[in-house]
């Protein structure tokens, strides 16, 4: 108890002596360097608005940076802009611009260095080489920050939020555009993605390599080069996103890659080229999503197993699902298809014909991708009306037992 | 010219064969736009339409009007009347009613329930099928006197155009697969203004899966400025063509 006692009266004479440092032209410190110079442990630095050119502001104490009127920080093509390398340091409202650019150093607008309990909160990033960088960082919060920047090819821009073997961290709410990938994840674990807007990125949306029991959730994903990836990676949630026109030959909604045990849930695929395109995955549900206005809504390649696809809606695809093979390995079931055509007898709601959503003009498709000229023609609407009834080329085990008849709302 | 028009008009119009086809084409569309809640069903139903029903029934219906009305040609040609002017004026009577049905019975519903650009490119393209395919049958009627041999041609000619065109590419696209054949599949399409009119009508209902690897050829091409043009054009030429080579015919014909 004592030492309880001892220990809060400590931190408190520690939060006593705190200070709070002002920095503008009106004020006697003109530069934030100076102003960290002088600062100790638990102070506030407080910065007027203005710009600032300071070239690299490294933060080696823990202290709390704040920008009033969105002060401008800019790093003239040149450097880093904000190296954070001490503990529990909190950057607010700034405006982070013009970081320099090279692919050795990977300058960014805010980078943390192997630090935990660091926030950058209500930043405004522009034309950064990579946004905000976190570099084995522990319990960390990145969130409201809006990242932009005008990158033309993938070589020559970095990504919007990079995070690298760190764990337990909170990505909230940002605006991400025109990076390589709007955020990556490298051997990060136990952290979530949520409420993010990741739009027009050259790659990637949301880029997850080796990154284990992350969930990301509520996030919009819309019109990047080629959607969101995630691969190697298990134990991963997936909930309330939206999947938008993420258009091009290899451009995916979502593309899962060698993950297992994960789950999808309550999201919405619409106008991509495939909705969903999963290669060696298992042990994966996919829940009470809607597939809307896809190319391709799912594509299962045969390398896929165990995988449970439940309860979804799929309308107005150009193709519902397609595979590659005659190996199939995964359930389908209670599903709505818009192109069901069969009958409800016992008016139970649930289609007493097995429905096949692998139509044959998917597979031929697959196997000669210029016969996507001849869709809709007569002749091939004829072809598929007869395998419907009789596969042939299509697996026959390829089948949804329990199709729903009406729509499910979602 | 504009009088043989009115008259041939009004004797399609008493014929009521076409106000029945307009009939059938408008509880078609209707109908299928009010079955479901998205209008994707009611596109793919009018699509089929155009790409099956408005072919059959613009040949058929114009090669047989002209068979019967041998007599009435015959009339006009003892008249003053330049056999050009004759000719021409049958073929605008019959593909504006043609038209007209299309029109009013596909074109209106496509209008309310898909005012985009779907609906647009679907109207102009049943259009365009209807005066081709009238053409069409200007050229099958001309070419033998006997009727049933004259209304054969004409369903040889549907029939190629709707099922076994789609076949023969179908089977050059598997015979070839290992070839880089995609620019050529292009130009093979000019060859069936079906495929022409579905193609176009394809790029805009099924855009996304388009946006995929060969369909991104189809669309660099048919998708742009210029193939719209071209692919406008060459349905242009559709009806255009086969029309002049019936006018030669008929010029030189010997009735």
């Amino acid at each position: 108890m004592r030492i309880i006692f001892l220990a809060y009266f400590l931190t408190l004479s520690v939060l006593c002596q705190a200070k709070t440092i002002l920095v503008g032209k009106n004020h006697p410190l003109k530069s934030i360097k100076a102003a960290i110079a002088q600062s100790s442990d638990g102070d506030t630095i407080v910065v007027q608005s203005g710009t600032y050119k300071e070239g690299r502001i490294l933060i080696n104490k823990q202290i709390t940076l704040i920008g009033k009127h969105f002060p401008i920080l800019d790093g003239e093509n040149k450097s880093e802009v904000i190296s954070i390398n001490a503990d529990n340091v909190v950057v607010k409202g700034f405006k982070i611009q013009n970081s320099g650019h090279a692919a050795l150093e990977d300058p960014c607008g805010i980078r943390v260095y192997d630090k935990s309990n660091v926030t950058v909160e209500n930043n405004i990033l522009d034309n950064n080489f990579f946004g905000i960088y976190i570099q084995n960082g522990k319990n960390c919060i990145i969130k409201n920050n809006t990242i932009k920047a005008y990158g033309k090819e993938e070589q020559l821009i970095g990504n919007g939020i990079h995070c690298w073997k760190s764990e337990n961290l909170q990505i909230i709410a940002n605006k991400i555009s025109g990076h390589r990938d709007g955020i990556y994840f490298e051997f990060v674990t136990n952290s979530v993605i949520w409420r993010n807007i990741s739009s027009n990125n050259i790659r990637y949306g949301l880029h997850f390599m080796f990154s284990n029991d992350d969930s990301y959730i509520t996030n919009v994903f819309k019109n990047n080069g080629a959607g969101v990836a995630v691969m190697f990676t298990k134990n991963v949630k997936m909930f309330n996103n939206y999947f938008e026109e993420n258009w091009g030959d290899s451009a995916y909604g979502l593309l899962l890659k060698e993950i297992a045990d994960s789950y999808i849930f309550n999201n919405r695929f619409s106008k991509n080229t495939s909705g969903i395109y999963m290669e060696g995955t298992s042990r994966i549900k996919v829940e009470k999503n809607v597939f809307e206005s896809n190319g391709w809504g799912m594509k299962i390649q045969a390398s896929c197993m165990e995988n449970e696809i439940v309860n979804n809606n799929y309308l107005k695809n150009t193709f519902d699902i397609s595979t590659n093979g005659s190996l199939v390995l995964n359930t389908f079931n209670s599903n709505y298809w818009d192109k069901y055509e069969g009958y409800d007898l016992d008016k139970n709601g649930i289609g007493d014909v097995p429905y096949h959503p692998l139509s044959l003009f998917a597979v031929l498709t697959e196997t000669n991708p210029s016969a996507m000229l001849l869709y809709r023609s007569f002749m091939i609407t004829l072809l598929d009306k007869s395998e419907k009834v009789l596969p042939s080329i299509t697996p026959d085990n390829f089948i949804d037992n329990s199709p729903l008849m009406k729509s499910l709302p979602l | 010219m504009n009088r043989i028009i009115k008259i041939i008009l009004l004797d399609i119009l008493k014929n009521k064969i076409v106000l029945g086809y307009t009939l059938i084409l408008a509880i078609l569309s209707w109908s299928s736009f009010a079955l479901e809640d998205n209008s994707a069903k009611g596109l793919l139903t009018i699509l089929n339409v155009i790409l099956f029903t408005v072919p059959l029934v613009s040949i058929l219906f114009a090669t047989i009007y002209l068979y019967n009305s041998s007599e009435f040609i015959e009339l006009l040609l003892s008249q003053p009347v330049k056999r050009q002017k004759i000719w021409l004026s049958l073929f605008i009577g019959l593909a504006s009613s043609m038209v007209f049905s299309f029109l009013i019975g596909a074109g209106i519903p496509l209008l309310i329930n898909s005012p985009d650009s779907i609906g647009f490119m679907m109207i102009i393209v049943g259009c365009l099928v209807s005066v081709i395919f009238v053409a069409l049958a200007f050229l099958s009627s001309i070419l033998t006197r006997d009727k049933a041999k004259g209304i054969g041609i004409a369903i040889m000619i549907w029939l190629y155009f709707a099922l076994l065109f789609d076949g023969m590419v179908l089977f050059l696209l598997f015979q070839f697969a290992d070839y880089p054949i995609e620019t050529a599949m292009v130009g093979i399409t000019a060859l069936s203004p079906i495929d022409l009119a579905r193609i176009q009508i394809l790029l805009h209902l099924d855009v996304s899966a388009m946006m995929g690897y060969t369909g991104a050829i189809f669309k660099d091409f048919f998708g742009t400025a210029l193939g719209l043009t071209v692919s406008f054009l060459l349905l242009c030429l559709w009806a255009i063509i086969p029309f002049f080579i019936s006018l030669r015919k008929f010029n030189r014909k010997d009735l």
